[in-house]
């Protein structure tokens, strides 16, 4: 019996590596404070009936930024490892193997449980209070949105202690993550981990959307609609044009994988490129769902601290949506040497270079919002500003990429890894850094600090050029990208050990920032008037933190910017003074079911990941259960009397 | 939130039970004929694919008549703008990769 389990668990376990025996013991640890820390100050309560049956999307954005923030830093420690074992020729700090994991991992994670639900975090935190609504159109929903995303980012987790992680690289190509070459649960770990997040995802962008075109308020038309809205808006088209790809791919995948399936196979009639096909259709607009958001949050914030009207707003919003089209017609260009037709390469080699022409358009916007502006440089300003000259180098790399003959020579080198790092930490980091920066005092009500932030932004920027910069030249020096160590007759030491340095300066950044959050909490500058940053947009006219119902009034509408509009007429006398009158507010109730729905989900996952079909089966019974009693469940709303939003809002320092 | 401040008048329907269990077999039906197909060849390699095609775009308009209520709705000018734009969508994903897989050939 004794001996049984012991197989068990040396075959369930990952076993053999002490970093990997220090992560268990570090996580058992912390389960075990945090279960302690509830029982002794007797939180459980407060944790379900406040946290985990929220539909609140204020709450729900929260809990997205500290998921992505804890996923930053899984990321970041695999980076930092990799760093590690690249600093010097022949370094035996990490295997091939676990190499192999890490870089998996890394790049995984960082896009889609990093960028994603960092990215939701801010849709979540925003677009209803820009909007003039009181919720997101579906609020149980984004709850289940939110469940499904971090219970298949702890599947996909789980992992790095249960099973072994996936070795296949982020995008698991075949035949290399088929049963052949990566047997055990690894890679369906991969499979089940995004798909699971994935289906809340699509709902998340279905959201969205709804939200957009039905919620704004009264007299805000499309084009009175604040730049962040829009971007959300080309984000989530996407989202539910791409993503139904991504899912039928990783299934097919999986069929291949589980039942034996030959869609990627080398045999029977399977077709391993057909993979790389079908999930760069994915792939590609994936990269811009992610940073066309980061675009609507530089445009907020020059034009909030250049005090200007954003320059060029039709075109702005032409360009987000163009793009949103456009990121369907270029996927092959992460393969040119696959060994197509050169009318296909033709084709997709023009397509890419178009993509630069809406975001030479933007660039050009938020330099004509600056010029002649009244600038102040705080940190969601400073953010903005490194990122243009940050974008626009990555912008013209990428066209370099283009180049399909050229390509050929760039092809999965460094060249390659540094461009796409420059771009998604130019873009998506800095933006949403950006973002966080703009929006943490309507979140929380106070300000983070701006000395020690000031700290955090300089060495993510030397960090940044120190750590990228050397991997261009690398790549030209012929060093590829995934290799797990080189020789010292390459020369390739001194750059690697120079990017090293950069990636560490970085690491520190990110413990400036955890830091100065903390010290905030405390002693950041509280925000009594709900206007900090003297703002353009609907969510500065109500208090902070906002309260659970944002706006104790609907506001009318008149104009793009019309907070500022109304700040104007204020000043100069001309306001007129509207009669308000409260009335009680209709708002949706609290409900557990997402997250019992989402348990469910984690347990058919955990299921498939080991095929043991009993175990997707109980999981997948529990799914359709809980659909079952949602769908009886009339009771889902309530309405807050009056005399409650008046008390809300005398507490906010409002009075009605 | 959405609006439905009164639960029991519906102001568009969302179709009958009647209409879903058809749609339902309807597509059960349109997956389960392409399956038979490859497990029993009746036609040469070419015909199995244009059959299969052939089931894929009608189950296409099933579940855009019966699931996706597209006659339905205030607005139909939305309706027709989405349906254009995943449409291009579609074929750019089918076409687009029978001309990158097809190789040369």
């Amino acid at each position: 019996m004794w001996e049984s389990l012991k197989e068990f668990a040396s075959w369930f376990f990952v076993t053999g590596d002490p970093l990997i025996y220090g992560a268990m013991v570090s996580i058992a640890l912390t389960m075990v404070a945090i279960v302690f820390v509830l029982t002794k100050y007797k939180k459980w309560g407060w944790l379900w009936r406040e946290w985990l049956t929220t539909v609140d999307h204020k709450r729900i954005g929260i809990m997205y930024l500290i998921a992505s923030l804890l996923m930053l830093f899984r990321g970041g420690v695999d980076a930092l490892l990799m760093r590690v074992q690249l600093a010097f020729p022949n370094l035996e700090f990490l295997h091939s193997d676990h190499y192999n994991a890490i870089f998996t991992t890394h790049g995984t994670i960082m896009i889609l449980f990093m960028a994603m639900p960092m990215m939701f975090g801010l849709f979540n935190m925003v677009v209803p209070l820009q909007l003039g609504a009181r919720d997101v159109a579906y609020p149980f929903l984004n709850a289940v949105s939110f469940w499904l995303f971090m219970f298949g980012a702890m599947l996909f987790n789980l992992s790095f202690v249960i099973g072994g992680s996936p070795d296949a690289g982020w995008l698991s190509y075949p035949p290399l993550s088929q049963n052949d070459f990566s047997p055990g649960p690894g890679q369906n770990f991969w499979i089940w981990g995004i798909q699971i997040s994935g289906i809340g995802s699509l709902a998340t962008g279905i959201n969205f959307i709804v939200t957009i075109l039905k919620m704004r308020a009264p007299g805000m038309k499309l084009m009175k609609m604040p730049m962040f809205s829009w971007s959300v808006f080309s984000s989530c088209v996407m989202i539910i044009l791409a993503f139904p790809i991504l899912t039928v791919t990783i299934a097919l995948l999986y069929l291949d994988r589980f039942a034996g399936a030959h869609f990627f196979t080398m045999d029977g009639g399977g077709n391993p490129m057909m993979y790389l096909n079908l999930i760069w259709m994915w792939g590609h607009p994936e990269v811009y769902i992610v940073v066309v958001p980061a675009f609507g949050i530089f445009s907020e914030v020059v034009a909030t601290f250049a005090k200007k009207k954003l320059f060029g707003y039709t075109s702005m919003v032409a360009a987000v949506m163009g793009i949103a089209i456009l990121s369907f017609f270029t996927w092959a260009h992460h393969f040119f040497t696959m060994g197509t037709s050169a009318n296909v390469i033709a084709f997709f080699a023009i397509t890419t270079m178009l993509i630069a022409i809406p975001t030479g358009v933007k660039i050009f916007n938020w330099l004509f919002t600056m010029y002649r502006g009244k600038i102040s440089f705080k940190q969601p300003m400073m953010w903005t500003i490194a990122f243009i000259p940050c974008f626009v180098v990555g912008g013209a790399t990428g066209v370099m990429l283009s180049v399909a003959p050229a390509d050929y020579q760039y092809h999965n080198s460094y060249f390659l890894i540094a461009h796409f790092h420059q771009v998604l930490i130019g873009g998506v980091v800095f933006g949403y850094l950006a973002g966080i920066y703009y929006w943490w005092p309507k979140l929380f009500g106070f300000k983070l600090d701006e000395k020690l932030g000031a700290w955090g932004f300089w060495l993510w920027n030397i960090g940044f050029y120190v750590c990228f910069m050397p991997q261009y030249a690398l790549g030209f020096m012929g060093m590829t990208r995934r290799y797990y160590t080189y020789g010292w007759d390459l020369g390739w030491e001194p750059l690697n050990l120079v990017s090293t340095v950069g990636a560490f300066l970085m690491g520190a950044g990110f413990v400036f920032q955890v830091w100065q959050i903390t010290y905030s909490i405390k002693h950041g500058e509280r925000d009594t008037t709900g206007d900090p940053w003297n703002g353009r947009t609907l969510e500065w006219s109500i208090p902070s933190p906002a309260p659970f119902y944002n706006f104790a009034v609907v506001p009318q509408v008149k104009e793009l910017d019309d907070f500022w509009r109304v700040k104007e007429e204020k000043a100069n006398g001309t306001y007129k003074e509207e009669p308000v009158h409260l009335e009680p507010i209709h708002m949706p109730k609290n409900s557990g079911l997402p997250f019992i729905m989402s348990v469910c989900w984690f347990i058919a996952g955990f299921g498939f990941v080991w095929e043991w079909t009993w175990m997707a089966v109980i999981g997948m019974v529990g799914v359709a259960l809980v659909m079952w009693a949602r769908s009886f469940q009339y009771d889902t709303d309530y309405y807050v009397p009056v005399d409650e939003v008046r008390r809300t809002e005398a507490s906010l320092g409002r009075v009605y | 939130m959405a609006n439905h401040t009164n639960h029991n008048s519906h102001a568009e329907s969302h179709g009958s039970l009647k209409s879903y269990v058809i749609g339902f077999i309807l597509s059960i039906v349109l997956t389960i004929i392409p399956l038979v197909l490859v497990m029993n060849p009746l036609f040469s390699k070419a015909g199995t694919i244009i059959a299969i095609m052939i089931m894929a775009v009608l189950q296409f308009v099933i579940q855009l008549f019966f699931f996706m209520h597209i006659r339905e709705g205030e607005k139909p000018r939305w309706n027709v703008q989405t349906l254009v734009l995943g449409l291009v969508i579609v074929l750019t994903i089918v076409a687009g990769s029978i001309w990158i897989m097809a190789f040369n050939v």
